[in-house]
């Protein structure tokens, strides 16, 4: 009739016993990733790396300067273009949008779009810019990027914004303030911290990205002198570089793999460290 | 005019899902019109005779998914479980950190350490040791390459695990204390009272947890491309290479030269799409039903 | 009479913090017993050593002894999980759980027994019955337990206590968040029940107290100032401190 309890907590000791060891491997596959990162990037990291042009495979020396510079400019017109358009849709949703029929159907295909998998956004830039142009190039690249960080800052700034207790709002209205120096003023510097972090996240994750720039700055061995042809690239180059047959090629692939995560990961921290330090206040 | 602009903002997404729609279609029209519905369930894949299905790629895509949602979501409850109830707070919050470090890392690291690190571990340790002990079920049956659908799928459990855990823990405790002492007043063991009370009190953000992961394996491109292999087979083991539509398109897009290859291509995206967006209305569907059934709570 | 639950010598910590200090209090077997006192005065901190729940946290102490039938409870080897079967306890607010109100009130019955599906049906709906619930929610036992009014709530989850066949059952301020409507009903449903089980009852309601319990423990600062039969505290208390708050010269 009773249960017996020794079974109940049997159980309940192996599932802790479980629990502790799922955490451990989570943080020990972490710690394996970084470290095989370091170990095999490390060697392939020397001035070199930083300031010459790629060289063809079995041929010494050689770096990825050209890439590295590829990535940056894309990054940053990525972001020039799709923060301020995300931050702005963010701040309908959260200011104007709470109940409009439009802010629902816009709140949905926001859900909707984040999760499109990022080499379909690729596919998409593809087939909106790259054929009808004939050519691919960087500024599709940054295109793409910029398409893929668009429902991130927006959902980012709605939440952050739809924070801020609407009795700040009204205080700034009822001084006589417009709505837009209001909104841009006192909410957004009550919000700061949290739309600065969400927008640094966007921008490591997109920075890291490969599969959007694919079909679209494909990559190049050349310097990046315009952004209007196929553009070289970090992520691409890794991609292109470990497939590879070649073995100083597969170095340059670590060599850039460390370079990539060391900037993401350290972006990504300051960022948490900043949400951490506006808590404490 | 400063709420003019700001829906203007709001609208250019409707506008993008569109225009993604009709891309899409419109550049898929040769092989939809040449296929139709039959593209889903065929196993062809030859561009030299012009024969296209999305079958085998299908196939690809959502059996490493299933493995790597049946992994990550027990890790995901356990980690969760861990974090809140067991570890004290400096603890939780090193480890929490941790495992949410590892979403900050690039998909293509991951298909870096996956080819040349971890593919070779599982070829070397533990394909043959799960070969020998469960080989009589066709499962684990094959060569192991190392390369392939399981290693595939354990790495997409390592890169959904962080999305999920964080909300998960965050719903754990936000479960009111009172309710959980409510359970444990009862005489129930921490593993009973997370299991039927507090997963259901926050029975919502798990199952969006769950399908926010679900998603991102489906889509996940670069640290599959590299460690599913390329193959076209579909196979009953899950030692065997495969092919899964992301990464099908990143390995053969540059190749495609002619449009019907290339509007097969565009139409596999297309089913890629299709499927997210999928996931997404159902993922809405159950949460709402959901909220019908236990009436509250978060 | 007998006693049921016996503290002796028992101090209660937070951290460094002393909440409870030096407490002796002899519990009867099937009777009421209420714990007053003004907030933050150590009453609920008391009860919720009866079934160790403050376990769950860090940093939270006891010391000395609980007796409950002669045997300490505090003791490193007492079977906790059947401790809390056979000392139930409702909370402030009403906490259903999120399941229908069958599921809830075989919650218990599900961790504790082994029963058939039919053994189970009958020994909710004696559940709900003797928590004069029945009437109210035999059509709907598969409802949310969280669709019921406040009142329906609480009845429900002494219903969910009372299911397990306990001994005790401690209440912490049981109405304090109930309209006075339900809180009559409440309140009858208590003096039913102490026919079966030894309640203790937590409230700064003083009428509530007066009301419905036999004996009545007034706590200041930690420490228990005077027990005695309820009629005698409230018409002829002993130390001045129990007749100022008596009166409402504080409180």
């Amino acid at each position: 009739m009773r249960r017996p309890a020794s079974f109940r907590r049997l159980s309940d000791l192996s599932i802790k016993v479980l629990s502790s060891l799922a955490a451990l491997v989570g943080l020990a596959a972490l710690a394996w990733i970084l470290a095989v990162v370091l170990e095999r990037g490390w060697n392939a990291i020397n001035w070199e790396f930083f300031t010459a042009l790629p060289t063809p495979p079995g041929v010494a020396g050689g770096g990825l300067s050209n890439a590295i510079v590829g990535t940056l400019f894309m990054t940053v017109l990525a972001t020039a273009v799709g923060v301020p358009v995300g931050m702005m849709a963010g701040v309908y949703l959260a200011e104007f949008g709470r109940t409009t029929k439009l802010g629902s159907a816009v709140r949905f295909t926001v859900n909707m779009l984040m999760g499109v998998p990022s080499i379909i956004v690729g596919l998409f830039v593809y087939t909106f810019l790259v054929l009808p142009a004939g050519h691919f190039s960087g500024y599709a690249g940054a295109i793409a990027l910029a398409v893929l960080m668009l429902p991130v800052v927006a959902r980012t700034s709605e939440d952050m914004l739809g924070l801020v207790p609407n009795a700040l709002r009204e205080s700034a209205l009822a001084l006589g303030a417009p709505r837009w120096k209001a909104t841009l003023g006192i909410v957004f510097r009550a919000a700061k911290t949290g739309l600065v972090t969400g927008v640094i996240l966007a921008v490591a994750r997109v920075a890291g990205e490969t599969a959007p720039l694919l079909f679209t700055a494909l990559n190049s061995p050349y310097w990046p002198s315009s952004l209007n042809q196929p553009t070289a690239n970090l992520t691409v180059t890794i991609f292109n570089y470990a497939m590879s047959p070649y073995p100083d090629w597969q170095q340059a692939a670590w060599g850039a793999s460390l370079l990539i995560t060391a900037g993401v990961l350290v972006t990504t921290l300051t960022a948490r460290f900043l949400v951490g330090e506006a808590r404490r206040q | 005019m400063f709420r003019g602009a700001t829906a203007l903002c709001a609208a250019l997404f409707l506008v993008l899902a569109l225009a993604f729609l009709e891309e899409l279609v419109r550049n898929s029209s040769l092989s939809l019109g040449q296929f139709g519905a039959g593209f889903l369930t065929s196993r062809a894949w030859n561009p030299v005779t012009g024969e296209f299905g999305a079958a085998r790629r299908v196939f690809g895509t959502v059996v490493p998914t299933a493995i790597a949602m049946l992994l990550a979501v027990t890790l995901r409850v356990v980690i969760a479980l861990f974090l809140v109830e067991l570890a004290p707070p400096i603890l939780a919050r090193v480890v929490g950190g941790g495992i949410e470090l590892l979403a900050a890392v690039p998909s293509i690291i991951f298909g870096m350490w996956g080819l040349f690190v971890f593919a070779p571990f599982m070829a070397k340790h533990v394909q043959p040791a799960l070969g020998d002990t469960l080989g009589f079920l066709p499962l684990f049956q094959g060569p192991p390459m190392g390369i392939g659908i399981l290693t595939a799928g354990m790495i997409l459990a390592l890169m959904i695990l962080p999305f999920v855990s964080a909300v998960m823990r965050d719903v754990f405790s936000m479960v009111p204390p009172i309710v959980k002492e409510a359970g444990f007043g009862m005489g129930s063991t921490t593993w009973e009272v997370t299991r039927k009370v507090t997963v259901r009190y926050g029975i919502r953000g798990v199952v969006g947890a769950c399908f926010l992961g679900l998603g991102r394996a489906v889509g996940e491109t670069m640290a599959v491309t590299f460690v599913i292999g390329n193959d076209h087979a579909i196979s009953a083991s899950l030692f065997s290479p495969g092919n899964s539509i992301a990464s099908a398109l990143a390995n053969e897009f540059t190749e495609a030269s002619e449009p019907l290859y290339l509007s097969a291509l565009v139409e596999l995206g297309l089913v890629l799409f299709g499927l997210t967006f999928l996931i997404q209305v159902l993922a809405q569907l159950w949460l709402r039903a959901l909220r019908k059934q236990t009436g509250g709570g978060l | 009479m007998k006693t049921k639950i016996s503290t002796r010598n028992l101090s209660f910590f937070y951290g460094d913090h002393q909440a409870l200090a030096d407490n002796n209090l002899d519990i009867a077997e099937n009777r009421v017993t209420a714990i007053i006192g003004p907030s933050g005065c150590g009453k609920s901190t008391h009860i919720r050593v009866y079934n160790r729940i403050y376990e769950l946290y860090r940093g939270q102490k006891a010391t000395g002894e609980v007796l409950i039938d002669s045997r300490n409870v505090l003791s490193p080897d007492e079977d906790v999980i059947e401790l809390r079967r056979r000392v139930g306890m409702i909370f402030q607010k009403p906490t259903p759980f999120p399941m229908s109100v069958f599921d809830n009130v075989a919650y218990g019955l599900k961790l504790h027994y082994r029963l058939s599906a039919s053994e189970l049906g009958d020994r909710v709906e004696a559940a709900l019955r003797s928590a004069a619930l029945w009437d109210e929610v035999s059509g709907k036992l598969s409802l949310p337990g969280l669709n019921l009014s406040g009142g329906q709530q609480q009845r429900l989850c002494i219903a969910r206590a009372i299911a397990v066949e306990p001994e005790v059952l401690l209440m912490d301020e049981p109405t304090s968040a109930i309209d006075p409507v339900a809180t009559a009903k409440i309140e009858d449903l208590i003096a039913s029940l102490k026919e079966r089980y030894t309640i203790v009852i937590v409230t700064h309601n003083m009428q509530q107290a007066a009301r419905v319990s036999d004996f009545t423990a007034f706590f200041y600062q930690g420490e228990i100032v005077e027990f005695g039969p309820t009629k005698q505290i409230f018409t002829n208390p002993v130390k001045r401190q129990t007749e100022d708050y008596i009166t409402g010269r504080f409180g």
